[in-house]
């Protein structure tokens, strides 16, 4: 059991320093901001496209998948890198993010590539969202799951909370929450911006069985995700704790990364650090 | 208007299962039938309708055909960044219903009032925008808005709107109807105004000013080969509706034809000016102190009528 757990810790590890490449190589190049914010939910989105999304390439459109909607649009190469290593587009196609006439912009458009459930980018529409798409499953008695990835300077918007009431008013056990709690926001500490703590206990107020996890931990990860998706008569929210520009030393909770992109250097720097040369 | 829509919302659902309505805590017993016989197909999302608004498109991205219903400036301003985003740029069908256009809600004061929604909605890419104007043509929108492929903002009256049309008229999403004919004045009406400007055309006749009624039922897509037609033929177009002179039917159709080589008819646009209403009063009321009554708008357009010919 537990070898089977460090095997699997192992390749997912592998997996998001190859992301984490990815990248910190298109915001070199395309020159875009956002790099801190993609890079501290990677771990997440590795444990969700590997472990728990019911969701295949082949059936990027198939009426029965898990929905899974990337609410924080603004770190959307961190998403298109995850979908390209998964399978989705090929991973060649991340070169063009950004580019004039390009697929991949730096915050995604409708279906722009497979595997891009809803355009986000304006704060606080995940949800909403999310939770219209939680109901439809129960609607139209199919068994999807729908997760939704906040940022934790999103929760600033009260249509977060608007969602959060309702999902709990109808019991959408199929739903689970993850707040990439990376303690940034644009240009401040979000719990100083706004009063965010005790976040946990705020989900726990609007009704969601609520729990707290290193979000940078694929066995943490996976136990709570696990949780999630046994959850009955509630919805979830994951507060996980992460490390804003998570996987290179010198932009680890340093909110200038927040808006800088990589110089050629720090590129190769970065790159050298996530065995990525 | 709203008993119709709830009429027609219930055929509708029971015709087709991927119909879902959602409502902002409003409506109190008219749904009462809808809810006993679908209740797994209505939702009172409360007085929440950003998250209502943004739950749609979800829902609509998943195959379903929601309904969303409450007060006009609260299923269209207060939510307008989630109609934008979450609907109109994923250009999924969700069919948004305001109740209370214009001044139907006069009383209430004029956070009720909806005089700009028009404006607002008609600017939203790939955004259908259709104001009935009596029961009959509430029940032929929603049908066709049913089968439109893409958003569609209906807007309603209240309640004991009087009929125009006797029986069901043709009814087409962008195709005008034509009420009366004549030759020299053209009256364009969108939405609750129509009874209104018929009078109004009444009286101009009696004035001998042959005066023609168009129902332009569709803000957008604007009906262009009908309005080509009418300024070429009328010294004088007039559009009228309960709603901003800045932005709504008056706005659409001056859009249209400053783009156009020069046509025979001269424009006037009649609505709501440029200001709120801060005193108490009825719908009637309130359109007396914008000048929306059939006699103010006679003599408006008889005016104008005399200083061009």
């Amino acid at each position: 059991m537990n070898k089977t757990t460090i095997d699997i810790s192992h390749d997912l590890a592998a997996l998001a320093r190859r992301i984490r490449g990815h990248v910190v190589r298109m915001s070199h190049d395309a020159g875009a901001a956002h790099l801190a914010s993609s890079l501290s939910c990677i771990d997440i989105l590795v444990a969700l496209y590997w472990r728990f999304l019911r969701i295949e390439p082949t059936g990027a459109d198939d009426p029965n998948r898990d929905r899974f909607i990337f609410s924080k649009g603004h770190a959307s190469a961190a998403l298109y890198a995850t979908l390209a290593e998964r399978g989705f587009f090929p991973v060649e196609q991340l070169a063009s993010y950004g580019q004039d006439g390009s697929q991949l912009a730096e915050q995604m458009s409708p279906r722009c590539v497979p595997g891009i459930e809803a355009a986000t980018g304006s704060l606080g529409h995940g949800l909403p969202i999310g939770v219209g798409m939680a109901l439809s499953s129960r609607i139209q008695q199919r068994d999807y799951r729908v997760w939704v990835l906040l940022s934790d300077g999103e929760c600033n918007e009260g249509t977060v909370w608007e969602a959060a009431m309702f999902a709990t008013a109808h019991s959408l056990d199929n739903l689970a929450v993850i707040v990439d709690y990376n303690h940034w926001q644009a240009t401040g500490r979000s719990d100083e911006i706004m009063a965010l703590s005790p976040l946990r206990a705020k989900w726990e107020a609007f009704g969601f069985a609520a729990c707290e996890v290193d979000g940078h931990d694929f066995s943490a990860l996976n136990a709570v995700m696990r949780t999630a998706v046994e959850s009955r008569g509630k919805p979830t929210a994951i507060i996980a704790n992460t490390v804003k520009g998570k996987g290179v030393s010198f932009m680890e909770d340093d909110n200038n990364w927040h808006y800088r992109s990589p110089n050629d250097d720090e590129l190769r720097a970065a790159l050298e650090e996530l065995g990525q040369l | 208007m709203r008993n119709a829509f709830a009429a027609e919302l219930l055929e509708l659902a029971s015709a087709d299962p991927r119909v879902v309505m959602l409502s902002g805590d409003i409506g109190n017993r008219l749904f009462d039938e809808y809810k006993s016989r679908y209740a797994e197909r209505f939702f009172n999302c409360g007085v929440a309708e950003a998250n209502m608004m943004g739950m749609s498109a979800g829902m609509a991205m998943c195959g379903l055909r929601p309904v969303v219903y409450t007060i006009v400036p609260f299923v269209t301003t207060r939510c307008l960044e989630q109609i934008r985003v979450d609907v109109c740029y994923h250009h999924v069908p969700v069919i948004i219903v305001g109740v209370g256009g214009g001044l139907c809600y006069a009383e209430l004061g004029a956070t009720h009032h909806s005089c700009e929604d028009i404006a607002f909605l008609r600017t939203l890419p790939g955004m259908a925008v259709v104001c009935p104007a009596d029961a009959w043509e509430v029940r032929l929108a929603l049908r066709a808005a049913m089968q439109h492929d893409g958003p569609v903002y209906i807007r309603l009256g209240k309640k004991g709107e009087p009929a125009v049309h006797t029986s069901e008229p043709k009814f087409t999403i962008g195709r005008a109807i034509t009420l009366r004919e004549g030759h020299n004045v053209t009256l364009i009406s969108t939405g609750i105004m129509l009874p209104t400007t018929l009078e109004a055309a009444d009286i101009l006749e009696q004035s001998g000013v042959s005066t023609r009624v168009i129902n332009m039922h569709t803000v957008k897509p604007l009906d262009e080969s009908f309005l080509a037609e009418v300024f070429a033929q009328s010294t004088v177009v007039a559009t009228i509706e309960e709603h901003s002179v800045i932005g709504g039917l008056g706005g659409a159709v001056a859009e249209w034809l400053s783009d156009r080589e020069p046509l025979n008819g001269c424009m006037l646009r009649i609505g709501t000016s440029d200001t709120f209403l801060h005193e108490a009063g009825d719908q009637a009321h309130a359109r007396r102190q914008f000048d929306l009554t059939a006699e103010s708008i006679a003599r408006r357009v008889g005016a104008f009528y005399n200083i061009i010919v």
